[in-house]
């Protein structure tokens, strides 16, 4: 067969928007190394993994859910509504803590339910749904204990979350290694991840070839209600309390930011699940430079801020 | 008004409708305290700091954008009011008034210039403009200065019996109501927001009139910023948290289209004076949870979008 | 001899991998109604874009009324004087009708306010110029597509248009609206105003054009009035070759008619345009649809591969009434469609070729939800093969190839899934020639095969070459059933005029 170029071929600024995330990533964190004091050293290290540890979860869902052309503004109440509940079974119900887990886990997945289907069969846009369910979610958790913090004193969920496999890797670490592994190869190599991409990027189109596109939709925002739901027990073991109010707030935004620093366009069509791994690292790795060198906490705000301008105007096509 | 489409009509006079519901349900199961001149002047006085917001949100989004940084610009606000009151009281107005259009035009820059999709673009400004609030006062409220009671009247006083945040807030939806329907600027926002490539094709500067939606909407939120340092007698660098969302809630239930081109302020309006209603009533009755009041909101928030709904839109007929 | 309006001089555009335009003159003069004609891709609407300031050209020159112009925006021809009608409608659907004809030109008073009565005034003289009565007052989504089409022209009026473009302009309109439209244009002519008229449908050309600029792949090839030209010698110059030759041929051997059948339609109604369709296919036919733009041809594919639902009749597959209401669920019995718009419902357009033929067969090439890339790349390989698709590899994504290429790849992803009946809408739309006599030469291959295959196509020479029997479309209903000697473009022609009933 003669070989024939494309006629668009790549271009340098296709190659920075794919690069980009990690190169902001490394200079954050020789910016670190350098201005913070014992960075390097593998403590400090691991406490900006643990810490973002929610972060990076969630945003795993949310990249799903942008790639198909959706948002979802409702996880940071998914999370205290997940959190409360699983408190709640747990202390005054007396389940066990599994038990209590997939009780938050479904409950969690039922709000998601609710946002697939209002998105994928109503076709209401996703921005108003999510919202919908944000207020309703968060509403309900104050609701369920009347706005007050249930106070874990149960040592095994204390010990839960000190865990680690094999002696050495903290349980959070290798459960973001197994998610990011697990959410990269789903997107990469099944049949689902095509399907994902294919409703994001023409919806009509997918349609037209047999995809059933609300399936897709539906599970997309269930799978990312229960990341958020799972990584609402973790954050419940790791504060051992669980606050209805202020669980998850505002943390749909630090995900949406680290998929779209990450490079995944808003549009849809498209998912970068290592990219927006380092758009969330980067994310908290400003946080923990702000939080290390004694700076007011409000400097990170304005420093992320300037980074999601600034890799969004970098990463624009055309 | 016969060029008001009757489509508006029919969706501002439903949430009008279903407005005097709720004071009818408000004052049978209430009765005087409700119709107590003071509960009113309460409502109206509380509504109307988010009442601005979502009269300029109303702009926005029927310019076919949405801001987020709303509550961080009315924070931002706040606090540079009180700062500035030790100037002068009408320093502290003028100045914030046009801190809050300087900032609303920054929203408008990165959206029309450097095309960043509204959400994002929103959402990192909502950072910065918290951040600037927390460092300008190191997260402490910071009190009006003493002398300034004129200024604080602002936020407490009344004109001719009615609170002055009140008379703000409807003389905003006034002077809105006018220039969304009768001015250039006003229609040409609704055109980009309907069809932007055909208003683009028809002569409209489509990237300066969606600035100027953010612009005024950002002088709005100077505004409300004013109001709450009056009212409270100091800046709030962490109060209007989450007023982007329950300002957002109040458009939509009022009516206007998150897809742009289709609303009315006044529509607005209504859908404000809703939301102040029932948090009013769940206050009322003081039995209920205040964290329901979210919970009702959000149930009418759906049902604002189902009323919207139409089923050629459903899922598997829209091919 | 009459002023000129435009006058465009080499007028040359490329854009990456293509010359649409080179070196093409173009002239209007007042007063007088000129057809642009050419295939697809000859570079009409390139040629459009230029004149009306959306693109700007490469090299070349404008003169508009003797004056030069260099136009940057679509904003700054209008104010030269040079308006289009687009066949998309672009205007603002919720404001109203007069609304619509004074935005970013109303009269303000004090405070800037609009003088909603001078507007209102202006509209309903302008409507009142194109002899329509209406309440200027409604929203424009209130109206159909043919007076939006209308306030279109009353805007470019109110503008002072000198000369207006109209792309297809009657592409969405019934006969009578295009009665209508041609009657206003003759008047508006009278009145001096001059129109460039963009159509497909020769006939139309005849009817209503004094003067012809034909063009064929992106060159110029000549000016001509219209009382020069018969139908053949135009169409001979749009393709470049003697039209006699490919008009009237049909396939050697006609129908036996002894087909077993595979699918049959029985009164097909879907509410809008059908008015009840009902025909049969038998194994290993291929079946044209002949009729105007709107005439339901579309409409029954879509229902028939369920993308879309009839509101009365009933579908056979093998003689067994079945209903579908999704289309994964006609894939499930071997049906496949090509659809009309590549763009928004075909391709897939981030994902690679690869991926973009292998989404009907995702299953089939996993297990247990894990796609085989060996399985993958394989089929995507043998496709490419054997339908000749060009590409840089079976990665490139679909977006940034050909038309001609994007539409093999979506027959490729059908072909693949074993199809016993194929839908194609238009699958030669925006394709090279070279392509399209590929596709061609493919379905006919696969009817051999036993493939039954369903086509719409508004090119009836196409028809007419790879088709056993052709249905005539008219509002909804087939007219017509040719099969053998019967099947001619003079025979299609007439029964879509209304003579000659065979129903």
């Amino acid at each position: 067969m003669p070989s024939i170029s494309p006629v668009n071929p790549e271009t340098g600024r296709e190659r920075l928007r794919t690069y980009a995330p990690f190169l902001v990533l490394l200079a954050i964190l020789a910016l670190n190394a350098l201005v913070t004091p014992n960075f390097i050293q593998t403590g400090t290290a691991r406490n900006m993994l643990l810490q973002s540890f929610p972060i990076i979860i969630m945003s795993l869902g949310m990249a799903m859910v942008i790639a198909t052309g959706g948002i979802d503004i409702s996880v940071g109440s998914i999370m205290a509504i997940a959190s409360i509940v699983f408190a709640k079974l747990a202390l005054d119900l007396g389940m066990g803590i599994v038990a209590a887990a997939v009780a938050a886990l479904a409950i969690s997945a039922l709000f998601g339910a609710v946002n697939g289907l209002l998105v994928g069969y109503f076709a209401f846009q996703p921005i108003v749904v999510t919202l919908v369910t944000m207020m309703i979610g968060r509403g309900a958790a104050a609701v369920i204990n009347d706005g007050k913090i249930v106070t874990f004193y149960d040592s095994n969920l204390v010990d839960f979350g000190l865990y680690q496999v094999l002696g050495v890797i903290p349980i959070h670490i290798f459960i973001i290694v197994i998610a990011v592994v697990v959410v990269f190869l789903l997107v990469r190599e099944t049949v689902f991840g095509i399907y994902l991409q294919a409703v994001g990027d023409n919806l009509r189109a997918a349609r037209l070839v047999g995809v059933d596109t609300f399936r897709i939709i539906l599970s997309v925002y269930v799978a990312c209600a229960c990341l958020a739901g799972f990584a609402a027990i973790f954050e419940t073991a790791r504060l051992a309390s669980a606050d209805a109010i202020n669980l998850g707030k505002l943390v749909e935004m630090d995900c949406i930011a680290a998929v779209a620093v990450g490079g995944t366009p808003m549009r849809g069509g498209e998912v970068r699940i290592l990219s927006t791994l380092a758009g969330a690292l980067t994310m908290q790795a400003i946080t923990t430079m702000v939080n290390m060198n004694d700076i007011p906490y409000a400097y990170s705000l304005v420093i992320k801020s300037v980074i999601i301008i600034v890799a969004l105007t970098v990463q624009k096509e055309k | 008004m016969a060029r008001l489409s009757l489509l508006f009509r029919e969706r501002t006079v439903r949430t009008a409708l279903f407005l005097l519901a709720l004071l009818l349900f408000a004052w049978l199961m209430y009765g005087e305290v409700f119709l107590n001149l003071l509960n009113l002047r309460n409502v109206l006085r509380q509504t109307s700091m988010i009442g601005l917001i979502a009269l300029g949100m109303t702009l926005v989004i029927v310019g076919g954008g949405i801001d987020l940084s709303v509550g961080a610009m009315t924070a931002l606000a706040s606090v540079t009011a009180a700062y500035l009151s030790r100037e002068s009281g009408w320093m502290a107005i003028v100045g914030t008034i046009i801190l809050g259009l300087l900032l609303g035009l920054l929203n408008g820059v990165l959206v029309a210039v450097l095309r960043i999709v509204p959400f994002i673009a929103t959402l990192a400004t909502m950072m910065t403009f918290r951040g600037s609030a927390y460092l300008l006062t190191d997260i402490k409220s910071i009190p009006v200065a003493p002398g300034e009671k004129a200024f604080t009247q602002i936020g407490r006083g009344y004109l001719l019996g009615a609170p002055l945040p009140a008379l703000v807030f409807v003389g905003a939806l006034g002077i809105l109501y006018l220039f969304s329907v009768s001015t250039r600027p006003g229609r040409q926002i609704f055109a980009i927001g309907d069809n932007e490539e055909a208003a683009r094709m028809m002569g409209v500067n489509v990237a300066w009139t969606k600035i100027l939606s953010y612009a005024i909407l950002g002088l709005l939120c100077g505004l409300s910023g004013i109001i709450l340092t009056a009212r409270l007698g100091a800046g709030q660098p962490v109060g209007a948290e989450g007023w982007e969302m329950n300002a957002i809630a109040a458009v939509l239930i009022g009516g206007t289209l998150l897809s742009g081109g289709v609303g009315s302020v006044v529509g607005t309006f209504f859908g404000v004076l809703i939301l102040g209603l029932i948090s009013n009533i769940i206050n009322l009755n003081g039995e209920i949870n205040a964290f329901w009041q979210r919970i009702v909101t959000g149930v009418l928030l759906l049902g604002a979008v189902f009323m919207q709904w139409r089923p050629e839109r459903q899922g598997r007929e829209k091919l | 001899m009459a002023e000129r309006v435009i006058e465009m001089q080499g007028i040359s555009k490329s854009f990456p991998g293509v010359r649409a335009l080179d070196q093409v003159d173009f002239y209007l003069e007042e007063g007088e109604i000129h057809a642009l004609v050419g295939e697809n891709g000859a570079g009409k609407s390139t040629l459009i874009k230029v004149m009306t300031g959306m693109y700007t050209a490469d090299a070349g020159e404008i003169r508009v009324a003797g004056e030069r112009v260099r136009p940057r925006s679509v904003f700054q021809m209008q104010e030269a004087g040079i308006s289009t009608i687009y066949q998309e409608i672009n205007l603002i659907p919720h404001m109203s009708v007069s609304e619509n004809i004074a935005l970013a030109r109303e009269k303000t008073g004090l405070f800037g306010r609009i003088d909603w009565r001078e507007a209102r005034e202006r509209a309903r003289s302008a409507m009142a110029r194109l002899g329509l009565d209406l309440d200027v007052d409604q929203p424009l989504n209130r109206f159909s597509t043919a007076v939006q089409q209308m306030v279109a022209i009353a805007r470019a009026l109110s503008l002072k248009a000198r000369a207006v473009v109209m792309d297809e302009p009657t592409s969405s309109l019934n006969e009578g609206e295009i009665t209508n439209l041609f009657r206003l244009i003759r008047d508006l002519r009278d009145q001096g105003v001059s129109f460039v008229f963009v159509s497909h449908k020769l006939r139309e050309v005849f009817d209503l054009c004094q003067t012809v600029t034909v063009l064929r792949d992106g060159r110029l090839v000549g000016h001509y009035p219209i009382t020069e030209l018969d139908h053949f010698s135009l169409v001979s110059k749009m393709i470049g070759r003697d039209a006699r030759g490919i008009l009237g041929r049909h396939r050697d051997g006609t129908d036996k008619g002894e087909r077993k059948r595979f699918c049959e339609l029985n009164g097909i109604r879907d509410g809008r345009r059908l008015q009840g369709v009902s025909f049969a296919i038998g194994e290993g036919e291929i079946l044209g649809l002949a009729g105007l733009l709107g005439s339901g041809r579309t409409e029954t594919l879509r229902i028939l591969f369920g993308a879309e639902q009839p509101e009365a009749g009933e579908i056979r597959l093998d003689g067994v009434v079945t209903r579908f209401n999704y289309p994964r669920e006609a894939i499930a019995r071997h049906l496949a469609f090509c659809p009309e718009d590549r763009k928004v419902e075909g391709i897939i357009p981030s994902l690679s070729l690869m991926d973009n033929i292998a989404i009907t067969n995702l299953p089939r090439l996993s297990w247990r939800g894990v796609v085989s890339r060996a399985k993958k790349l394989a089929l995507a390989e043998d496709y490419i093969q054997r339908l000749n698709i060009r590409a840089a590899g079976p990665r490139q994504r679909i977006n940034t190839m050909s038309g001609g290429n994007q539409q093999k790849a979506i027959l490729a992803r059908w072909l693949s899934t074993s199809p016993r009946l194929i839908l194609l809408d238009e699958p030669t739309r925006g394709i090279d020639v070279g392509a399209r006599a590929e596709i061609l030469d493919l379905i006919r291959r696969l009817a051999g095969e036993g493939l039954s295959v369903l086509m719409v196509s508004s090119e009836w020479g196409e028809l007419l070459e790879v088709c056993d029997r052709i249905l005539v479309y008219r509002d909804g209903r087939v007219l017509a059933s040719l099969v053998g000697e019967e099947m001619t473009e003079d025979r299609i022609i007439a029964t879509i005029a209304g003579e000659g009933r065979h129903a």
